[in-house]
C-alpha cells in the first residue's frame, strides 16, 4: 500500500480516537492545513508516524494537550486588517450605540488580540461599559494567555501602526504598560471580556448576540463544519445584528446568506435582516 | 458535474516577480489546459497582483478565495498575508498559520500541498527571487513524481531563489524565462 493512502487511514483512525476519547472533533477540519500542522507537530515531538503517536495521544493527557496546542494555536495581531476595524468604527458603532446593552461574541479569539482590539474600539466609541464580550476558543491554554493580556513588546510597533490605520483616536501606548520585554494591556479593557472555552465543532451557541466576530477561523473548516458554525452564529445573532468574517471569507455560497447583507463591499461585515 | 482536474501548475516567485509574471503569463494562451496557482511574495498592504497584471494577459487572473474550485485556464494568486493551499478535491484553502521562514504566503506551503493533493500531476516552477523559499517544496513535487522547472539563474532578475532550487538537484528543466511558457504548453499538450 502506498504511503499516502496509509497516512490517510492513520489520520482517520487518530481523529476518530481523539473524538471518542476527548470529545474534540477535528474530523471536519480542512485537510491540507490540518495535515501540515500534524506533520509539524510529529516532527517536533520526534514521532515517526501518526500510528506511533496515536497510542500516547489517547493514553496520556499531557501528550494530548501538546497535540491540541500543535493543532489549534493561532497567532494573530491587534487590529489585523485595519480597514476592517475602521469600518467597524465608522459603520457599525453608530448602530451599536442605539442598544442599551450589547452582547458580543469573538469566536476563535486565540491569544485575545482581536478581543482587546475590539474593546479599544468600543471604549473609544464610548460604549464599552455597556458591552459584554464573550471571547471563546477551543484551546484553554491559550485562553489563559489571553486573560493575562500580556504581549511581546516587540509586537507593539506593528500593533500601533495598525491601530493608527484603523482610525484610533488617541495613542496606542495609552492602552498598555511596558515592562522589560512585555506589554501588559490595561486591565480596564478586559473588565467586560469573558474569556471562556467553546468548541465550534461540538458545542451549542450561548444566547442572544448583537455582534459576532469570527475572523480567519472558518478557513480551517471544511464546508460541513463551516455550515455548522455559521448556523450557530445565525441562531445567536439578533435581527439587525452584525456578523464579521475574515477578509477572505465569504457568506456567499452558505445557506444562511439569504438573510444577510454585506454593509461594505469586501470588508465581510454582514448585517442580519429583520424578519418580514 | 465538471470533471475534477488532476493536474496543476504551481509557480513560486519573489523579487523581480512582476516583470517575470508579466512575460510568462502574457505568453500563455487563454485556454491553457491546466489551472495555475501562484505564490508571489509581496509586502503586506500591496494591491491585488491579479488586477495589475490582468491588463497584460489573455489568460484570466484572479486572487484566490477560499473554497474556489480550481479550473483550467484560470490563474489563482495567493492573497497577501495568507498561505495558499490546494485540497485533494481541487478546492483552494487559505491559512493564517505563521510565516514559513519569514514568508506568508510561502511557496513551500503551496508546493507541499500541491504535491500531496495532486502527486505526479504537478508542474512546479521557480522564478526570480532573493531567498530560498520553494526549494523544499520543489523537492516534494519531484518526490511525488511531478515535473520541475527552474528559471535559469543567469536569466533571472534576482538569481538566488532559482539558484537555490537548482542546487537542490531536482530540476527537470532549466530555462530562460522566455522559454518557460512554451515548455508549459508542450508539457500539457493534449491534457484537459
Amino acid at each position: 500500500m502506498d504511503l499516502q493512502r496509509l497516512e490517510e487511514i492513520e489520520l482517520r483512525l487518530l481523529l476518530d480516537g481523539v473524538f471518542e476519547a476527548y470529545g474534540y472533533d477535528f474530523r471536519n477540519y480542512a485537510e491540507a492545513s490540518l495535515k501540515r500542522r500534524l506533520r509539524h507537530w510529529l516532527a517536533e515531538q520526534g514521532y515517526a508516524s501518526l500510528s506511533i503517536a496515536q497510542g500516547e495521544i489517547l493514553r496520556d493527557r499531557a501528550v494530548f494537550t501538546s497535540f491540541l496546542q500543535g493543532l489549534t494555536v493561532n497567532v494573530s495581531e491587534m487590529f489585523r486588517d485595519p480597514k476592517f476595524f475602521r469600518t467597524l468604527r465608522e459603520h457599525v458603532l453608530p448602530f451599536l450605540r442605539t442598544w442599551p446593552f450589547m452582547r458580543i461574541w469573538v469566536a476563535g479569539c486565540a491569544g485575545g488580540e482581536e478581543a482587546y482590539s475590539l474593546a479599544i474600539v468600543l471604549h473609544e466609541g464610548g460604549v464599552l461599559r455597556r458591552c459584554r464580550i464573550y471571547a471563546t476558543d477551543i484551546n484553554e491554554a491559550i485562553l489563559d494567555r489571553a486573560r493575562d493580556g500580556i504581549f511581546a513588546l516587540r509586537d507593539m510597533q506593528n500593533f500601533t501602526r495598525n491601530y493608527q490605520l484603523a482610525g484610533g483616536t488617541t495613542e496606542f501606548a495609552d492602552y498598555y504598560t511596558a515592562r522589560y520585554d512585555r506589554a501588559l494591556m490595561l486591565p480596564a479593557l478586559r473588565e467586560n471580556i469573558l474569556f471562556t472555552p467553546h468548541n465550534l465543532a461540538v458545542d451549542a451557541d450561548f444566547g442572544e448576540m448583537h455582534l459576532i466576530l469570527c475572523r480567519n477561523v472558518l478557513i480551517y473548516f471544511n464546508p460541513t463544519l463551516k455550515e455548522r458554525a455559521l448556523g450557530l452564529f445565525d441562531t445567536a445573532l439578533t435581527a439587525g445584528g452584525f456578523l464579521c468574517l475574515g477578509m477572505k471569507e465569504t457568506l456567499e455560497i452558505r445557506s444562511i446568506a439569504a438573510n444577510y447583507r454585506e454593509i461594505a463591499k469586501g470588508i465581510r461585515i454582514y448585517r442580519k435582516d429583520y424578519p418580514d | 458535474m465538471q470533471q475534477l482536474t488532476r493536474s496543476v501548475v504551481v509557480i513560486g516567485v519573489s523579487a523581480g516577480g512582476f516583470e517575470a509574471l508579466k512575460l510568462l503569463l502574457g505568453a500563455l494562451p487563454a485556454d491553457f489546459p491546466l489551472p495555475i496557482l501562484i505564490v508571489q511574495h509581496l509586502r503586506s498592504g500591496s494591491g491585488s497582483l491579479a488586477d495589475s497584471l490582468q491588463h497584460f494577459c489573455g489568460i484570466r487572473l484572479k486572487e484566490a478565495d477560499e473554497g474556489d474550485r480550481i479550473v483550467p485556464g484560470i490563474v489563482y494568486f495567493a492573497p497577501p498575508d495568507y498561505h495558499l493551499l490546494v485540497e485533494r478535491d481541487g478546492t483552494l484553502a487559505l491559512s493564517v498559520d505563521p510565516p514559513v521562514r519569514y514568508a506568508r504566503p510561502s511557496v513551500d506551503v503551496l508546493f507541499e500541498s500541491a504535491a500531496e493533493s495532486f502527486g505526479a500531476g504537478v508542474i512546479g516552477v521557480i522564478l526570480t527571487g532573493a531567498n530560498d523559499d520553494g526549494s523544499k517544496g520543489l523537492q516534494l513535487i519531484k518526490t511525488a513524481g511531478g515535473t520541475t522547472i527552474v528559471q535559469d539563474p543567469a536569466d533571472a532578475e534576482v538569481a538566488q531563489m532559482p539558484l537555490n532550487a537548482l542546487n537542490s538537484g531536482v530540476a527537470d528543466y532549466v530555462l530562460p524565462l522566455a522559454r518557460i511558457a512554451e515548455r508549459l504548453c508542450t508539457l500539457t499538450m493534449g491534457l484537459k
